[in-house]
């Protein structure tokens, strides 16, 4: 038992904490309110306190809990609302009140909630880490498979089928160490990444229903993307649509140090939107992780932790997770205020000198790999980061750790954002290294000449900024109907293919396919225009085309009966292109 | 909710007899160190005893075994090392509530400066108070006709949101909030909100323009005031909008009542924090303003918003102006990142004679969906305003455009964008500071103007609602065959 000697924020000094561990959990004072011991000189510790520090003196106990600051991973997990150390915010709404009072524990999973267990590994088996031990359903959308925690490795001498809560023992293994009883849930420590056998390079893309990013900057399952952006350019909209349309199979969002309506938000409208392919609440397969920015500064620099610890936990099971952490600069300025509160030696902008290791580190539990089960089990994190540099610098440190170690950059342009073209991926700043492997997928998934088609529609918005350079000098009269052409075409790709409207029923979500067919309809149109223009037609006349209106309208045809509805478009405006400058 | 936080709250080991410390080390700034001090509480209040009788408060910052940093709030001024006695009180800053406090002035410390008795109450409240649980919070969906156009169509406030003024100095925000206040009111409802209206370190002017017309318009009695000038001291600025948030809450929350907060200005509140920092030799973030100035703006921003099943609700109304106009300034910008959403004002437009000077392309309302459509405001809200501000700023570019290769070169199409953004800024943003518009008289002006375009170019707009509102001038373009 230790005594509180010095009080500043949220950083305690604690005295008289013998055998005190780095990173150990304490309780501190009489509120017992829970730190994380930071710093260790002889018997005194430095805590960093989850919670408000207001009426703590000298002198108050110190408890130390001897573990570290750990999450309990089990079935019960989808469709929580948690805050930055795993507190059910239901909980904490449902024993304190609308307001968050401070020291009160809270269970993370449901410790009396029955879940129906199927055993499917047979007693007397050999088991490790990873093997799978039997499943729940946990929602109608996964089926949560329990497996042996890492590290528990023997003959399973017992196991049954059953109803159990999450405390009763459900099986037992004989270690080398002595007998290990078995559970639906363990605890993991958050700062540890959960082990794997191996990573692979990733082939597939996350389809994520967002033609700019699906068709020009994809991210792999598995891989990283970075988001930066100033405010109001649309970070959280994005962030969000990949939260609700993206193919994985579980997605967290960590909400780290942002708006409290946005949480609200997202806990209004999950419940009511329907994954596309199974038609379930997207809420089924969705934890979210609430730290907003008012609550206390130390438990966000851990909510990004709770959130990726428990993605691996599902990964682990052989599901595709997809993270989104939003923003990653709140979760870097909690390190930064810490760090001060410490004294420690600023590095860049008063940012610690760990930063980047921190953020690589971070990034660094992504990844598309073989788990440990001893038969062969794919599981993948996507994690794609939310940036928020001052002013919209992206030369500042948060921004340029993080560029260095994610292979997506999704640049949001404030330009685009003020004249209300979402999402405001600027298209010739982004990038995806997935690109290339990638491409297999989509030749062989979509169709053989996508890569040809995406090519060519960045060559041509390539072609249109610069012939917007010439514009500005001599208006655009002045250019050649070939290049006017250019023009025309560009401008159907950013008003009717890189525009999509978040909030209209329709656009939110394009598919794949959908995708393939309005890129290939533009182009195709382009093609055409180009040649009616070769025989003497005039762009003004092109584009006074009744059909030239309906490819605008293109992003509206709904996804049943898509393809009968794009031939259909593609005869029509085959023939009305052709006719145009022969009969004039 | 107030009683659960008090409840939350420990009482702290009451020392039998206060004692009075006078171990004053050094005196920096707006800190006192005072030695020997074995337990002060982190953010204990303080009473401080000058030689001369006088009484100033504080809090504790700073808490070690025989050392308290504590904060003053009031001027230094008079303060000896060896005269001056320090008592530390046993408890946190609270404020007394009671609905006693509406039609009062008080100084940023709470106390009244009207001449009036101070508030008695049994219930006083903790100021820092604890965060809103976001589970509890409900989304804000309630369309605020403020009968500004370019607020109601483009940037729609709504009840429960955090929307500040960016503005720059000797622009007219002081005048565009007071009119705000004035008419901000749900639809077809004559509810009127209740005015909590503190100030930090603006001058005695600018208090009195709001406080005549919070009068003129019999506001006042629906009005709670919390006045630091700029000649009363900086560290209390510290102190003033969490007095008033915590008002708010009371009135809001045990009340029910609907409350709109002017918070102005937080460049001084900003500045204060710094002023502090500094003293205590903190490490500087950007621009000298400390790293946690983020986490402090938010615990302030985020005190607005509904709670499930209560009737009342806290909307924002801060009010900063930008060093030098500059929107990446740590103030506007670390603002930005937390509020929801910015209404900027234009130095351009200004000059240009309109009023409100709010340059709609920057501004935003990220709440603006949950507030529009159907049963809110009409059904072709949102496609209208998409398409204004692709017209407006088509325009714009054309304007740029035209200035270098004169008007002549411009397509027939580009030309009706440049008469377009014209019309936008003189008939629709532009009204008087009395004129308080309709949410549907607004859609009216819209469409006229957008009526200028060929039907091809409203890409923004729902074919239904072109059908029903779109009504071309003869002699308009053709859509068309």
């Amino acid at each position: 038992m230790g005594v509180v000697a010095r009080v500043s924020g949220p950083v305690v000094v604690a005295e008289g904490l013998a055998d005190a561990k780095m990173y150990d959990v304490v309780r501190v004072g009489d509120l017992g309110l829970v730190g994380e011991i930071i710093r260790l000189v002889g018997a005194t510790a430095t805590v960093q306190v989850y919670e408000d520090t207001t009426g703590l003196r000298p002198g108050d106990k110190v408890e130390n809990t001897g573990q570290a600051l750990s999450v309990e991973l089990g079935p019960g997990l989808l469709t929580s609302i948690y805050d930055g150390v795993q507190r059910p915010l239901e909980i904490l709404q449902a024993n304190l009140g609308d307001f968050i009072a401070r020291g009160f524990v809270a269970a993370p999973l449901n410790e009396t909630k029955g879940w129906e267990f199927t055993a499917t590994a047979a007693a007397g088996s050999e088991v490790g880490p990873g093997a799978l031990l039997g499943t729940v359903p946990e929602t109608p959308l996964i089926l949560h498979r329990i497996l042996v925690p890492p590290g528990v490795k023997g003959t399973l001498s017992a196991l049954k089928s059953g109803t159990f809560t999450i405390r009763d023992p459900i099986g037992l293994v004989q270690t080398a160490q002595g007998p290990v009883p078995l559970f639906l849930s363990h605890k993991w420590v958050v700062r540890i990444p959960r082990p794997v056998r191996e990573k692979l390079p990733p082939t597939i893309p996350l389809i994520t229903g967002q033609r700019v990013i699906d068709t020009f900057f994809p991210v792999a399952k598995g891989g990283t993307a970075a988001i930066p952006g100033p405010f109001g350019s649309g970070k959280t909209v994005t962030q969000q649509q990949l939260a609700k349309w993206s193919d994985a199979d579980v997605v967290v969002y960590v909400g780290c140090g942002e708006r409290g309506n946005e949480m609200t938000e997202v806990l209004a409208t999950f419940p009511n939107l329907q994954d596309p392919k199974s038609k379930r609440p997207l809420m089924e397969r969705t934890i979210l992780i609430a730290n907003t920015s008012n609550m206390p500064v130390a438990a966000r620099e851990a909510s990004v932790y709770t959130g990726i610890t428990i993605a691996e936990y599902y990964r682990d099971m052989g599901y595709d997770v997809a993270l989104m952490a939003d923003s990653t600069s709140r979760w870097a300025e909690a390190m930064r205020e810490i760090s001060g509160r410490l004294e420690e030696m600023p590095g860049e902008e008063g940012y610690p000198a760990y930063l980047g290791r921190r953020i690589a580190e971070f990034y660094e539990r992504s990844g598309r790999v073989v788990t440990l089960s001893p038969e062969k089990r794919l599981g993948s994190i996507t994690v794609v980061g939310a940036v928020s540099p001052p002013g919209g610098d992206f030369s500042e440190p948060v921004s340029q750790n993080t560029l260095r170690v994610t292979r997506v950059f999704w640049a949001l342009d404030a330009q685009l954002a003020s004249r209300r073209h979402f999402p405001s991926i600027n298209w010739l700043q982004s990038y995806s290294l997935y690109a290339a492997d990638l491409e297999p997928w989509y030749r062989t998934e979509i169709a053989p000449e996508w890569m040809g088609l995406r090519q060519r529609a960045v060559e041509i918005l390539q072609e249109e900024s610069e012939l917007q350079e010439i514009v500005q000098l001599v208006g655009v009269d002045a250019l050649p109907e070939r290049q006017k052409a250019v023009l025309d075409v560009s401008r159907m790709l950013r008003e009717d293919y890189l525009q999509q409207s978040a909030y209209d029923d329709v656009d939110t979500y394009t598919s794949i396919q959908k995708q393939y067919r309005m890129l290939r309809a533009i182009l195709g149109f382009g093609e055409r225009e180009q040649a009616a223009i070769a025989r003497g037609a005039t762009v003004q006349e092109i584009q006074k085309l009744p059909v030239r209106q309906k490819l605008s309208r293109m992003k509206w045809i709904p996804e049943a009966g898509l393809a009968g509805a794009f031939d259909d478009l593609e005869t029509e405006m085959e023939a009305a292109v052709a006719a145009a400058g022969r009969g004039a | 909710m107030p009683a659960a936080k008090k409840a939350a709250k420990p009482a702290p080991p009451e020392d039998p007899v206060p004692v009075d410390y006078r171990t004053i080390d050094r005196v920096t700034g707006p800190l006192l160190f005072v030695r020997e001090v074995e337990k002060a509480a982190y953010g204990e209040m303080v009473e401080i005893a000058l030689s001369s009788g006088e009484r100033r408060q504080g809090q504790v910052l700073d808490s070690r075994r025989g050392l308290a940093i504590v904060q003053v709030f009031g001027p230094t001024m008079g303060m000896s090392v060896d005269r001056t006695s320090v008592k530390f009180l046993g408890r946190v800053a609270t404020l007394p509530v009671s609905d006693e406090m509406l039609g009062r002035v008080f100084n940023g410390l709470g106390e009244p400066r009207d001449g009036g008795p101070p508030i008695v109450s049994d219930q006083e409240l903790d100021i820092v108070g604890n965060a809103m649980n976001p589970y509890s919070r409900e989304e804000p969906s309630e369309f605020i006709q403020t009968g500004l156009s370019n607020i109601d169509v483009m940037n729609t406030l709504v009840r429960g949101q955090k929307l500040p003024i960016f503005s720059g100095a000797g622009l007219p925000h002081n005048q565009l909030a007071a009119q705000i206040v004035r008419q901000a009111r749900l639809r077809n409802s004559n509810e009127s909100f209740a005015v909590i209206f503190a100030a930090m370190g603006i001058t005695s002017e600018e208090a009195n323009f709001f406080l005549k017309e919070f009068e003129s318009t019999g506001a006042l009695e629906r009005t709670v005031v919390f006045l630091n000038l700029s000649s009363d001291p900086s560290a209390e600025r510290i102190i003033t909008p969490r007095m008033a948030l915590t008002t708010a809450e009371f009135l809001a929350y045990e009340r029910d009542m609907h409350i709109l907060v002017v918070l102005t200005d937080m460049t001084n509140y900003c500045e204060a924090l710094r002023e502090v920092a500094a003293a205590r030799e903190e490490v500087p973030g950007r621009r000298g303003y400390p790293g946690y100035m983020y986490t402090d703006l938010a615990t302030l921003y985020e005190r607005a918003g509904k709670i499930h099943g209560r009737k009342g609700s806290i909307t924002q109304l801060p009010i900063l102006t930008m060093p030098a106009d500059d929107i990446t300034h740590p103030i506007p910008d670390l603002t930005g990142y937390i509020t929801e959403g910015q209404i900027v004002a234009s130095r351009e437009l200004q000059r240009r004679g309109v009023y409100p000077p709010i340059d709609v392309l920057v501004s935003l309302s990220r709440l603006m969906n949950q507030g529009i459509g159907p049963g809110r405001t009409r059904e072709d809200h949102r496609g209208v305003a998409d398409q204004l501000f692709a017209s407006y700023a088509t325009g714009k570019d054309q304007r740029a455009l035209s200035a270098i290769v004169g008007e002549e070169a411009l397509s027939a199409v580009d030309r009706i964008y440049l008469h377009i953004a014209e019309r936008f800024e003189n008939e629709f943003v532009k009204q008087r500071p009395d004129e308080d518009r309709t949410i549907d008289r607004s859609l009216e002006i819209a469409w006229e103007i957008l009526s200028e375009l060929p039907e091809s170019e409203l890409k923004r707009i729902k074919p239904e609602f072109l059908q029903k509102y779109y009504r071309p001038k003869t002699g308009a373009p053709a859509s068309g065959p």
